[in-house]
């Protein structure tokens, strides 16, 4: 019964209609937050329909739309999604549905354009995920930049005008060398379409450049060391809404675009350099680790855990090239791609509810000192349940889904190199140390003050939103066969490709 | 053997010209009572010109002993000269009635600058696009010294008369050049004789030197651009509007009519100049643009980055390159209006809204026209799904195909610099506190075809492809 709908445009225009309809209807409306509430329940249904009719038989595209846009340039509205798209969609849904819930009665200042603001960022996402015509891609690639922008600039913090700025150039720096690099594509391949991309043929030096010039694009996005410092910046100055957001998608369509760009349309490239974006992924496993040890601030130690996790996800994709060279069997390689797959969902709702949970804290107390905390499991019992196990979830614990991505991707970097594994490894130490040591400093021991002592433990609303969250990342940990399953057959032709030379 | 020409192909400038005359008398019998009646006759002119423009839109030709182009081309860019003048108008006429600047000869000055700008639009031959030229310029001169009693406003316009005058000097002494190699002033002539190489090569590239300088000054890209921003800064912001947005577009036709149509033989001495032009255009005017803090000047530099943009797709001298560059005139065009149209219409009398801290918290007091800012400036910076975007894809995709990548990779990266000035003006908007009020004294008419202005820059982000492909055809 979905095969015959526009299912994607449906999901990507559903929000964007319905965001503006809500800046219409304007903040003094009652209906205005349940109207929100219902485009967003109803897009996350509707995105539940793409894993009911997906066929996880094949690596074809499915839920093709095709219409001309700009016939000129020969671009089309051409949609479709495959096994690494269709779960990314899902978790943009589920995110923006709690994102909404989230700002219920926290967000005072212009509800309505803030509501707007995230159902719109939602069908621009959306749309990143299923747009398979390069122009397409990078509209929404871009356009994302101008809700996230407003988002940060205006409900922000006290720092938040130079947190904007900076994530916004920093991107924006990122991405117009991805808009060369597809210029430049269509240039050799005659075509706009993505799929197209993957089939032309390229010689090293060519390669090599376009993937230098995806890795600034992406490796912003993602974000790799160096170019991070943007992330802790953003989130610390971002409202809770943007934190999530930010955290658990934008930060995906880094990882999506090594998937969908990097690695089959400059494979020889990859081989040639894998081993500078793998130094740069443990590096920021590893010294990122570190660095989130030191931080004060609840929601940069988040920040930085976010980009050691996100190490991980480059590491996988590329260490396959490394298990190609030293094993004939591909099984190894399948592991680092699913890892790195599986290790992009559970992060992303797995630092979207460390945020939520931040975010709870902050409305309670305008604070994000842990130094201003402690003992708060005293007096918020249920909170500090939630909050220790998505600590637990995100340093890695068995049982969880922070657990299952890890755990792919150091077996599969064994298979590659030893000492890969082995630093990769340090984050299960690291990841344990950062955050069961903020967990102690924050939940635990003697209540330290009297804002602590006064605390409120969560309403309903809170604890379904945690609850949600603690349900998904259980179940993804504990079977994460039907995730795996529907990326499976798209992970296998990604392997082939990128094991056939273009030169 | 005398042959009528074919007056048909001249029927909007000759009913433009018919129509000045006619206002000019109104205005010397009717004086000052009169203006109301002056501005509709205006409006009238302007939108019968159009209308004849539609009407006769299609068949073409050269006429007047091949001097004079009636071509899709011609069709197009007079179609929307009028159509950018129309707006022009209706945008000032609020602010020069409060600053008693609305007297009959500004529009008198207008409908012939109009007249000249689509005389240029048509010239097919160097004495008549001169002729177009002159008659557009003198009145521009003219429009920024109406202010009299402003010292800054003379001060632009002296400015702006005598560099205007060198580069038309520049251009005369080009055409010279051009005229004493080939024989010829016509268009057409020229083109066979430079394709036949009847000419001296090199005297002929040291005339396109001349030529490329006078069109570099009238458009004002680097190192030609010193009076555009002191000339934009200060004249009246409704005077402005109007030589920022529709010389523009027949600026661009008279380097199309010379550089594509008559001397595209010999791309290989001007591709090279106006390379420099276009980077140097991209640098200057983009960082410069970072230091100002008034926005008429920004706009300025901003502008002249634009320009740097629009050469892009000239140099690159493919057909494909030349509807690029026509598409980034229109829409450039388009976003002008829109910028200085916001200027006007928070301008008030006794207040000039014209540095970017008079926008601060613009979004709590007029919210809509705080998105509307906020459209225009995103699609000047270039980010999708706005026009601008697409403006920029054009016209870098036309220098990647001619396998000039490291042009484009200055336009890509002098467009993020570009960027921060443009948040900036978001940035004052949205996360500033208002510090002084915002009240809208401008008419219902402009409020709405200001709107419809900035929601015509998203429409054209969002479905560009019918305007690209009308460029396409004209070049085809």
């Amino acid at each position: 019964m979905f095969a015959e709908l526009p299912l994607l445009s449906l999901l990507i225009w559903l929000p964007i209609l319905g965001g503006m309809l809500a800046i219409m209807l304007g903040d003094q409306r009652t209906m205005m937050k349940p109207f929100a509430l219902t485009v967003a329940s109803l897009t996350m249904l509707l995105s539940f329909g793409l894993y009911v009719g997906f066929d996880s038989s094949t690596h074809q595209m499915q839920f093709v739309e095709k219409l001309p846009w700009i016939e000129t340039f020969n671009i089309h509205y051409h949609l479709g999604v495959d096994g690494f798209s269709m779960p990314l969609i899902i978790l943009t849904t589920i995110s923006t549905l709690l994102v909404v819930v989230a700002a219920w009665e926290v967000i005072q200042h212009r509800p309505s354009q803030y509501l707007a603001a995230f159902l719109i960022m939602e069908g621009l996402m959306i749309a990143v995920f299923s747009a398979l015509d390069a122009v397409l891609f990078y509209v929404f690639f871009e356009a994302m930049l101008i809700p996230l922008f407003l988002v940060i600039g205006i409900w922000g913090g006290p720092n938040r005008v130079y947190a904007t700025l900076k994530f916004f150039l920093y991107t924006f720096f990122g991405s117009v060398f991805l808009l060369l690099a597809l210029l430049y594509l269509r240039h050799v391949s005659d075509s706009f379409a993505i799929l197209d991309f993957h089939q032309v043929g390229l010689s090293l030096d060519e390669q090599i450049w376009l993937l230098l010039a995806f890795l600034i694009a992406f490796a912003v996005k993602v974000p790799m060391w160096p170019v991070h410092t943007w992330l802790p910046d953003a989130h610390v100055e971002a409202p809770t809404g943007g934190s999530v957001i930010l955290a658990a998608i934008t930060l995906k369509i880094g990882g999506y675009g090594f998937l969908r760009f990097a690695l089959p349309i400059t494979p020889d490239a990859s081989l040639a350099l894998d081993w500078f974006i793998i130094t740069l992924s443990l590096i920021a496993v590893v010294y990122i680790g570190f660095v989130a040890l030191a931080q004060t601030d609840l929601k940069k130690l988040i920040a930085y855990s976010s980009i050691a996790h996100m190490g991980f996800v480059t590491l996988g994709l590329f260490i396959v090239f490394d298990i190609f060279a030293n094993a004939s069997t591909g099984s190894g390689a399948v592991l680092a791609i699913e890892g790195a797959m599986v290790q992009m969902i559970s992060h992303g709702f797995i630092s979207a509810a460390m945020f939520l949970a931040v975010g709870v804290l902050y409305d309670r107390m305008h604070t994000r000192e842990i130094s201003a905390y402690g003992g708060v499991v005293n007096t918020m019992p249920k909170f500090a349940a939630f909050a220790v196990f998505f600590a637990m979830a995100n340093a890695g614990l068995p049982g969880t889904s922070g657990f299952v991505g890890e755990f792919m991707v150091i077996l599969a970097a064994f298979q590659a190199n030893f000492w890969f594994a082995f630093l990769a490894a340090t984050t299960l130490i690291l990841g344990a140390a950062y955050t069961l040591w903020m967990v102690k400093r924050v939940f635990f021991g003697e209540v330290a003050n009297k804002e602590v002592q006064s605390l409120s433990d969560i309403n309903r609303r809170e604890f379904w939103m945690l609850a949600s969250l603690a349900v998904i990342v259980l179940l993804i940990g504990l079977w994460p066969a039907p995730l795996l399953d529907v990326m499976h057959a798209s992970v296998k032709h990604l392997l082939t490709q990128v094991s056939q030379s273009k030169l | 053997m005398f042959q009528v020409p074919n007056m048909l192909f001249a029927l909007p400038e000759m009913l433009m010209l018919g129509m000045a005359c006619v206002i000019l008398l109104v205005v010397a019998f009717a004086g000052a009572r009169g203006t109301d009646w002056v501005y509709g006759l205006s409006q009238l002119t302007l939108l019968s010109t159009a209308v004849v423009v539609v009407w006769f839109i299609g068949d073409g030709g050269l006429t007047f002993s091949d001097t004079y182009i009636k071509d899709n081309l011609s069709d197009l860019l007079k179609l929307f000269i009028c159509i950018v003048n129309m707006l022009v108008l209706l945008y000032s006429i609020a602010y020069l009635k409060a600053r008693k600047l609305l007297q009959g000869e500004f529009f008198v000055l207008a409908i012939f600058s109009t007249l000249g700008m689509l005389i240029m639009v048509s010239a097919y031959h160097m004495l008549t696009l001169y002729l177009g030229l002159e008659l557009m310029s003198l009145c521009l001169y003219a429009m920024v010294a109406m202010h009299r009693d402003s010292a800054v406003a003379t001060e632009a316009a002296m400015k702006y008369f005598i560099l205007g005058s060198i580069a038309s000097g520049m251009l005369l002494y080009g055409m010279s050049i051009i005229y004493g190699v080939t024989g010829s002033l016509a268009i057409n002539d020229i083109a066979q004789a430079v394709a036949t190489g009847t000419g001296d090569e090199t005297i002929l590239s040291f005339g396109i030197v001349f030529l490329v300088i006078g069109v570099g000054f009238k458009f004002g890209a680097v190192p030609f651009h010193m009076w555009l921003p002191d000339v934009y800064h200060g004249a009246p912001t409704a005077m402005t509007l109007f030589i920022a947005a529709a010389p523009k577009i027949a600026a661009f036709a008279m380097i199309i009519r010379l550089l594509a149509e008559g001397l595209i033989d010999l791309q290989h001495h001007w591709q090279d100049m106006l390379v420099m032009l276009a980077v140097l255009s991209m640098i200057v005017g983009n960082l410069v643009a970072i230091a100002q803090s008034n926005l008429k000047r920004m706009l300025a530099y901003s502008t002249i980055s634009h320009v740097g943009f629009l050469l892009m797709g000239v140099l690159s001298g493919t057909q494909e390159g030349f509807s690029a560059a026509l598409f980034y005139t229109l829409i450039y065009a388009l976003m002008t209006l829109g910028a200085f149209g916001m200027i006007l219409l928070l301008s008030r009398q006794g207040y000039e809204a014209e540095n970017i801290d008079d926008f601060k918290g613009l979004s709590d007091r007029q919210p809509w026209f705080a998105l509307m800012m906020l459209i225009l400036m995103f699609s000047m910076a270039g980010i999708p799904p706005l026009a601008g975007f697409y403006a920029k894809l054009t016209v870098i995709k036309a220098v990647v195909d001619v396998d000039l990548l490291w042009v484009a990779l200055v336009a890509v990266v002098t467009s993020v610099i570009g960027a921060f000035y443009y948040l900036r003006v978001i940035k004052v908007m949205y996360f500033d506190k208002p510090v002084v009020e915002h009240r809208l004294e401008a008419g219902s008419t402009m409020q709405i075809m200001l709107s419809a202005n900035a929601l015509m820059v998203l429409g054209l982000g969002i479905v560009p492809g019918i305007l690209m492909k009308i460029c396409t055809i004209v070049f085809a």
